[in-house]
């Protein structure tokens, strides 16, 4: 049987979708499933996926909370046991200041730290954080390291940068605790084009070294 | 149609260019941005013959000065004007400054952010569609800075409109701060919402990501740790030390701490010109009865920017304004 879809109002133009019953794994993909079953027609403006849950944004001049959660209630074609998910490549160059300190920290080299994290795929989680943010899930276990101790200032836009289980192609010049291995030229947002940013959450991304 | 240009011979800080914003990007962690104050920045272009999204300057505490090289006409809200050194208004209305003038804006007392439209286009960056700037980023029309020069395309001098417009909001900025309760309202200590809702917290430090507010702790139940979910303007946010905030224009789009609740659209604004240490104080409302104030508020909102944009507006809000005011009045 489906799991609950539970939704909850968040202020005067939004509602919250989850599904308290599923493991996270199985949230995610119901969550990138009914993202993909919005559409912005009759008042319904935009749909943010995250880790867990799904926001609604609504105008509230032509619809409200309850008919916005029926609407989402009559969803669901999809529960996402089979995400078909677009795959983009990046072009990436390990170069980053910590690269030689995750070969230590992992007891790996160099070159197999790169091998390990270019021969990965990734799963597009959320954007968050900052604009074109995107958390890269699917980081191979070998390479799976705590945050730093302490944060590097000014790390440059186009930082690939990794902590846990996840990689973050920077978007912005920022500090960060994130161990930087790389950099990538590709840009993840793309305000000229027809669609905003390289790729959606439920995507999937994969690295190639640059030549 | 002239084209002109504005000096800014100085900026303080968070002085920016904003429109409407972008609203529909939070699925790229993209924030709409836009004005702190939606009502004062449309204001300020309508009052001048402009169209309400047009980009326009907002100001916060430190201000900004600026040099026209051809005469320019300007609208004005929550703002305090000086044009070459004499004062012209300390409200919301319509001022034509002369070439070579030099106009001086701040908030006006009791706010945090004042709004500087030029009748005409003012050309700026846009990225995404938008001349908002997202302030963390620089992205968009951008930080206004000492030195800039901003290009005006189509300048009207509409001389005839100058004067004050009434404050809408005159008497009614400091009710209650009407919210949603929720999401994570259970996740709090027994108590932590009836303190939200019946004590006095005072509006702290913030910044266009949003205001932090000073009261009695609202303390989780469990060091509760939730995966990274949606939020919005106006979600009112807990921190780990109990310190509530609530997110406005430039709110990063996901966030891992619980929210007790959403302040409404048109309150979040009122939440974002209350001045450091003024009161707030929050009403809980249900999810029916926020969209009954949308609703009913939209509606205000569009009445008195439609009285601003009429042809005979100048004469009726000039009465208008001349009994909330008295004396306050320029020549």
């Amino acid at each position: 049987m489906r799991a609950e879809l539970r939704w909850r109002p968040i202020g005067d133009s939004g509602v919250l979708v989850d599904f308290p019953s599923l493991d996270p794994e199985a949230a995610w993909r119901r969550v990138v499933a009914l993202d993909r079953e919005i559409v912005a027609d009759d008042g319904v403006l935009e749909s943010c996926p995250a880790l867990v849950n799904l926001l609604v944004r609504f105008d509230p001049l032509v619809t409200d909370h309850e008919s916005v959660g029926r609407l989402i209630e009559s969803m669901e074609a999809d529960d996402g046991t089979d995400l078909v998910a677009s795959e983009h490549v990046l072009d990436i160059t390990y170069d980053g200041p910590d690269l030689a300190g995750v070969a230590v920290a992992t007891g790996l080299d160099a070159d197999q730290v790169s091998a390990a994290h270019a021969g990965a795929s990734y799963h597009v989680r959320m954007y968050g954080f900052a604009p074109g943010y995107a958390y890269l899930k699917g980081l191979p276990e070998v390479l799976g390291l705590p945050r730093k101790p302490t944060a590097a200032r000014d790390v440059p836009a186009g930082s690939v940068i990794i902590a846990n289980d996840q990689c973050i192609v920077t978007t912005l010049t920022m500090p960060t605790g994130w161990w930087v291995i790389g950099r990538s030229s590709t840009p993840i947002l793309t305000p000229r084009s027809a669609r905003p940013a390289r790729f959606a959450v439920g995507d999937v991304v994969r690295f190639r070294q640059a030549s | 149609m002239t084209g002109a240009a504005i000096e800014v011979i100085r900026a303080g800080p968070m002085v920016t260019v904003q429109d409407t914003g972008r609203p529909g990007l939070l699925r790229y962690g993209i924030p709409a941005s836009g004005p702190m104050d939606r009502l004062g920045h449309a204001a300020a272009n309508v009052a001048c013959g402009n169209e309400l999204g047009a980009p326009a300057i907002e100001v916060s505490a430190g201000g900004v000065e600026l040099r026209v090289d051809v005469a320019l006409t300007f609208g004005f809200a929550e703002a305090s004007v000086i044009v070459s050194g004499r004062v012209v208004a300390e409200s919301w209305g319509v001022v034509t400054v002369a070439a070579g003038g030099v106009v001086t804006v701040r908030p006006t007392d009791g706010r945090r952010w004042g709004y500087l439209a030029v009748a005409g286009t003012l050309r700026t960056t846009v990225w995404f569609g938008s001349s908002s700037t997202h302030v963390s980023s620089g992205l968009g029309g951008g930080v206004v800075a000492t030195g800039d020069r901003f290009e005006v395309t189509n300048a009207h001098l509409r001389a005839d409109l100058d004067g004050p417009v009434a404050d809408p909001r005159a008497g009614d900025g400091d009710g209650p701060v009407r919210i949603v309760l929720g999401p994570q309202e259970d996740a709090f200590v027994s108590g932590a919402v009836d303190r939200l809702v019946s004590e006095p917290f005072g509006a702290g430090g913030g910044d266009r990501m949003g205001v932090r507010l000073d009261g009695p702790p609202l303390e989780l139940a469990d060091a509760l740790t939730i995966p990274s979910e949606p939020v919005v303007r106006g979600s009112v946010q807990v921190a780990g030390d109990g310190v509530p905030t609530v997110l406005l224009a430039d709110h990063q789009t996901t966030g891992g701490y619980p929210k007790i609740a959403t302040v409404l659209t048109p309150d979040c604004d009122v939440v974002a010109q209350r001045p450091v240490g003024a009161e707030v104080r929050f009403v809980a409302v249900d999810a029916a009865e926020a969209i009954a104030v949308a609703r009913a508020e939209a509606a205000e909102r569009q009445r008195f920017l439609d009285g601003l944009a009429a042809p005979d507006r100048t004469l009726a809000q000039r009465l208008f304004s001349r009994n909330l005011h008295p004396g306050g009045e320029p020549d």
